[in-house]
């Protein structure tokens, strides 16, 4: 294997990782705070996506899209939280578990009616099509880089709101007492309105991304709702952190692990049979990284308590 | 001619209808979930068919797989112990089909496939009731194959989910490509990125990319294939270029070769009617699974005609005699009860600002499948 | 009596009476769906096991599950191609016989529970619930994508496995093979909550320094609750396949995990019957809902998170009032 695949396979890794970071961040930030598992992450990632593909149909612009896809997946996810969610943060994980796997069944159908049930089409904006070519001579997808400077963005400007604003402090002290911060006059309710929305619109963004690039369809957000939770457990659930550092290490295992695991076996068995043994752990790889993980340290990376 | 025909098949309706009682025809398909699209379009194909023969006889009864093949054997079950049906139809995908075929034939019941073949119901695993009026599952792959040698390729890249029907797709191609393969990869099923395999397809020293990717895992590919830079001629099954989904990929699409047996542009007939009809009943392109649905329910039609369903022996030579006018024009049944028939090659183009394919050449003529000499029956 | 034992009494009548009432009318259908709700209740009584007493949340049971699915695949698929299972030196044939394949469900799944619950059980919960997870998502990847039992395609048995004295293509002698089973198990589960093991594992759930305090250790107890708990799933996935006469991954996916917690909050949390009654309503409502719209899960979304956000006891609730308090 030469040095130039192996770079673009690694920055492969990294962009794949970016953009499970961003679904991340909103389900570690909604458990931190609230302590809710939201398997219905995943169809507000759908719903970003669709409404990209829907605002881009109409206005041609690939700015507006992304901003339409945050919007309606905040909106949604503000409403959600309104109606259903906030009945939740009282209950146990497993009523949790079942109400939001309740929110995937509506929210899939319901976008099936409203949408049909063909994938939609979203393209990138021509200005960023096409590859370039990186110095050693690398030719990589100009959109896929962009992709990378966004998520480390975004990292960045996560990390400086938790860590510098008002309400970054009201979450993090969120996370750690909830009772006292609204004794200390916090209007506890709303601030957890925020939060879920703010997680939505991260997921929803990062379906319109990532919607450009892949196929926008039903059911697109469920392997990524679980990868996302496979993320944020290996990072410790509630630790931005951990969400970046897990959302890498998946990404990187994902990738060099489709290429290397087959290769691998190579050494040692037939080519047929080490294909097939080496795709078969390839496919299983994060997960068994996961295991790995928890094993070690229960908690995950980062995590501070069960 | 053509009303003369009409005619006849008008006056034989009526002797049948007098001989006999209704067909009742049990639809299993799949009709939610993310792979409803195709389901829809086999439904409503055939049910255009069943409108257009005017037979209040058939008698059709839907029901919706939601593509997880526990519900099929289910559906199966209800339909043949509750709704007594004679003829079952609808599957979609090859592992519901392996589900329920088996049992369903073994009950004496009779199987139209109006999408998916798996090798094992072709070869050892064939029985007298069972009918695929698609193709078998390698079919498409060999005329891409045989495509392949015509258009000069001598050494390509081949990729494929790994999963059985990705692994007889590969087998398909290589049956009949002459060339070199650069290397075989199999993706993980579902896999929505493929970054990963873009760059070891730009690392590889390939002229030719072969690839069956069905559904969003192909529209995923394509696009980000278009935006990789690195242009190798691409050929595949009509699975990823579909009128579905054809619109979800865009441009990136425009000009990549695939095989299909049908297309809309075929001439003739029966077909200019169809494609016709269908825009007109439903307000949207027919699909390849579309013109499946509505050839499976003519042959019904057409051995109804002639047979009654409760004469297992005569309606079964009904059936094998093919008796009507396929959409994608000759169709005749091989031994093993798979079609035989021309697999085109087509190009994707736009008409009109929707993107659609258009035939450039014939990949294999008269082309039967490879496991028809296995078939004992 | 309680009203409990009253609802108990009627759920118990509704499984002998529907069936025998579609022998009656000549529905042989009826009587299938029946055999479904049977065998999914086996399953989620097998979950409950776990989750109910033990209050492990495990999102991987459908690992168990599709595990005895497999059992009766291979033995029963090796067994109509006539090869040997398992060369050396000594063979190992197929087989088709119901009990030694129960026996062989069993045992893979208290196996498999006994080798996830030692990794797992090391964490608590959210991360047990996710790595419970993960593990039965390594199993459907790896059963996609080994090629020797069909892949994703599955293994189809083209006739029933063979129960000896009974004719078990007949569709009500395979449902009161599986009724009598369920009928074992629910004993079973019965006797457990109420032995000197049910208690310590409730109290275990409840509050765990003081059970080591007593001297027992809380981890013990809860893993061999799961492996309880994962024979019993095993054994309804041999029945499940048995009942389809064919096995695919799809047992494994995780959303097979969802719909057996599903029933358990259906019929009622904490309850005996509860798992019982949720499988025959989530059936009950499949067939109905089913045929009145394509949009029909969506229904079904919506009634199921009515349940959870209003219907605290689930269906058991709704009749038998407020649970008998445990603590």
């Amino acid at each position: 294997m030469t040095t130039v695949l192996l770079v673009e396979q690694i920055l492969n890794g990294l962009q794949f990782g970016i953009m499970l970071f961003l679904m991340a961040a909103g389900l570690t930030l909604v458990f931190g705070v609230m302590g809710l598992i939201n398997l219905a992450h995943g169809s507000l990632y759908m719903i970003g996506a669709f409404a990209a593909a829907a605002v881009a149909a109409a206005t041609g612009s690939f700015v507006l899209a992304l901003a339409g896809a945050m919007a309606a997946a905040a909106m949604v996810g503000a409403l959600v939280e309104y109606t259903v969610i906030r009945r939740l943060y009282a209950r146990d994980h497993l009523d949790q578990v079942l109400a939001t796997f309740a929110l995937i069944l509506i929210f899939s159908e319901g976008t099936r009616w409203i949408f049909g049930s063909f994938p939609l089409f979203l393209d990138i904006p021509s200005a960023l099509a096409g590859p370039i070519t990186l110095p050693g001579g690398i030719e990589y997808p100009r959109y896929r880089l962009v992709l990378i400077v966004i998520g480390l963005a975004i990292a960045a400007g996560l990390a400086l709101f938790i860590s510098r604003t008002r309400v970054g402090i009201q979450i993090r002290a969120g996370e750690n007492d909830r009772e006292m911060i609204a004794a200390l006059g916090v209007d506890i309710s709303r601030l957890y309105t925020l939060v879920f929305a703010l997680g939505a619109a991260l997921a929803g963004l990062a379906g319109a991304l990532v919607g450009a690039i892949q196929s926008v369809q039903i059911g697109m957000g469920e392997p990524i709702l679980i990868l996302a939770f496979v993320v944020i457990v290996i990072g410790g659930i509630g630790s931005i952190r951990g969400a970046l550092v897990g959302s890498l290490l998946v990404g990187l295992t994902d990738t060099l692990g489709g290429i290397f695991l087959p290769e691998a076996f190579k050494l040692f068995m037939e080519p047929a049979a080490a294909t097939t043994v080496g795709s078969s752990l390839a496919s299983m790889a994060i997960y068994i990284l996961m295991a790995g993980v928890l094993i070690w340290r229960p908690t995950g990376l980062f995590g501070a308590r069960a | 001619m053509k009303i003369a025909k009409l005619a006849l098949a008008a006056g034989l309706a009526l002797v049948a209808g007098m001989a006999s009682a209704e067909v009742k025809v049990g639809m299993i398909t799949t009709l939610s979930g993310g792979g409803a699209g195709l389901g829809i379009d086999v439904r409503d194909g055939f049910m255009l068919a069943v409108k257009q023969s005017g037979r209040d006889d058939i008698k059709v009864v839907i029901e919706d797989d939601q593509r997880k093949p526990d519900i099929a054997v289910q559906l199966a079950d209800k339909m043949i112990q509750s709704e007594k049906v004679d003829v079952l139809t609808g599957i979609i995908w090859s592992n519901l089909a392996m589900a329920v075929v088996p049992s369903v034939t073994a009950q004496g019941k009779f199987y139209l496939s109006p999408n998916a073949g798996p090798s094992a119901l072709a070869g050892k695993g064939c029985h007298d009731n069972y009918f695929n009026v698609a193709w078998q599952n390698d079919n498409l792959h060999e005329a891409a194959g045989a495509y392949a040698n015509s258009a000069g390729y001598k050494k390509s890249f081949l990729l494929a989910p790994n999963y059985p029907a990705g692994k007889d797709a590969l087998t398909g191609y290589k049956r009949f490509f002459e060339g070199e393969l650069a290397s075989e990869v199999y993706t993980e099923l579902g896999q929505t990125d493929y970054a990963s395999e873009i760059a070891q397809i730009r690392a590889s020293d390939a002229d030719s990319v072969f690839f069956f990717l069905p559904g969003g895992m192909g529209i995923s590919f394509l696009k980000q294939y278009a935006d990789s830079g690195v242009g190798l001629p691409v050929v595949g099954p009509a699975f990823s270029f579909d009128q579905g989904i054809l619109q979800a990929v865009g441009a990136a699409a425009l000009g990549v070769v695939n095989t299909s047996q049908w297309n809309k542009d075929i001439d003739n007939p029966a077909n200019a009617a169809f494609v016709e009809s269908f825009q007109a009943e439903y307000g949207r392109l027919p699909s390849l699974y579309a013109s499946q649905g509505f050839d499976t329910a003519n042959l019904l039609i057409s051995a109804v005609e002639s047979a009654d369903v409760s004469d297992a022996d005569a309606f079964r030579a009904a059936l094998e005699a093919a008796n009507f006018d396929s959409v994608r024009g000759d169709f005749a049944f091989g031994p093993n009860h798979h079609p035989i028939q021309t697999i085109y090659a087509r190009e994707v183009v736009e008409e009109n600002g929707v993107f659609t394919n258009k035939i450039i050449g014939v990949a294999l003529e008269n082309h039967s499948d490879a496991y028809a000499g296995e078939c004992k029956m | 009596m309680s009203r409990e034992s009253i609802v108990n009494a009627a759920l118990f009548a509704l499984l002998i009476a529907v069936p025998l009432g579609a022998l009656a009318t000549d529905e042989p259908f009826i009587i299938t769906l029946a055999t479904r709700a049977v065998i999914l209740a086996l399953a989620a009584v097998g979950l409950n096991i776990a989750l109910g007493i033990g209050g492990l949340v495990s999102l991987g049971h459908a690992a168990y599950f599709g595990i005895g699915g497999y059992a009766m695949g291979i033995l029963a698929f090796h067994a109509q191609s006539y090869t040997p299972l398992f060369e050396g030196p000594f063979v190992i044939e197929g087989t088709k016989l119901m009990p030694i394949i129960w026996l062989v469900a069993i045992c893979g799944g208290a196996l498999a529970a006994f080798v996830i619950g030692l990794l797992s059980l090391r964490t608590t919960g959210v991360y047990f619930i996710m790595i419970t997870l993960a593990f039965g998502q390594m199993f459907y990847f790896f059963t996609i994508s080994w090629p020797a039992y069909g892949g994703e395609d599955g293994l189809s048995i083209y006739v029933r496995n063979s129960f000896p004295g009974l004719n078990t293509l007949v569709p009500i002698q395979f449902y009161a093979v599986c009724f009598v089973l369920l009928c074992a198990v629910l004993w079973f589960n019965a006797r457990l909550a109420r032995a000197p093991f049910g208690l310590a594992l409730n109290a275990a759930r409840q509050v765990p320094h003081r059970v080591e305090a007593i001297g027992l250790d809380p981890v013990r107890l809860k893993l061999v609750a799961l492996v309880i708990s994962g024979a019993v799933t095993g054994l309804a996935g041999a029945l499940f396949a048995d009942l389809n006469r064919f096995v695919s991954p799809t047992m494994f996916s995780w959303q097979m995990s969802g719909e057996l917690m599903v029933f358990i909050i259906l019929g009622g949390t904490g309850r005996l019957f509860g798992p019982v009654a949720g499988a025959m309503l989530f059936v009950l409502l499949e067939y109905l809902l089913g045929g009145i719209s394509d949009y029909w899960l969506a229904f079904l979304g919506a009634l199921l998170l009515l349940v959870v956000l209003y219907g605290r006891g689930g269906l058991v609730g709704i009749f038998a009032g407020k649970a008998r308090n445990h603590d």
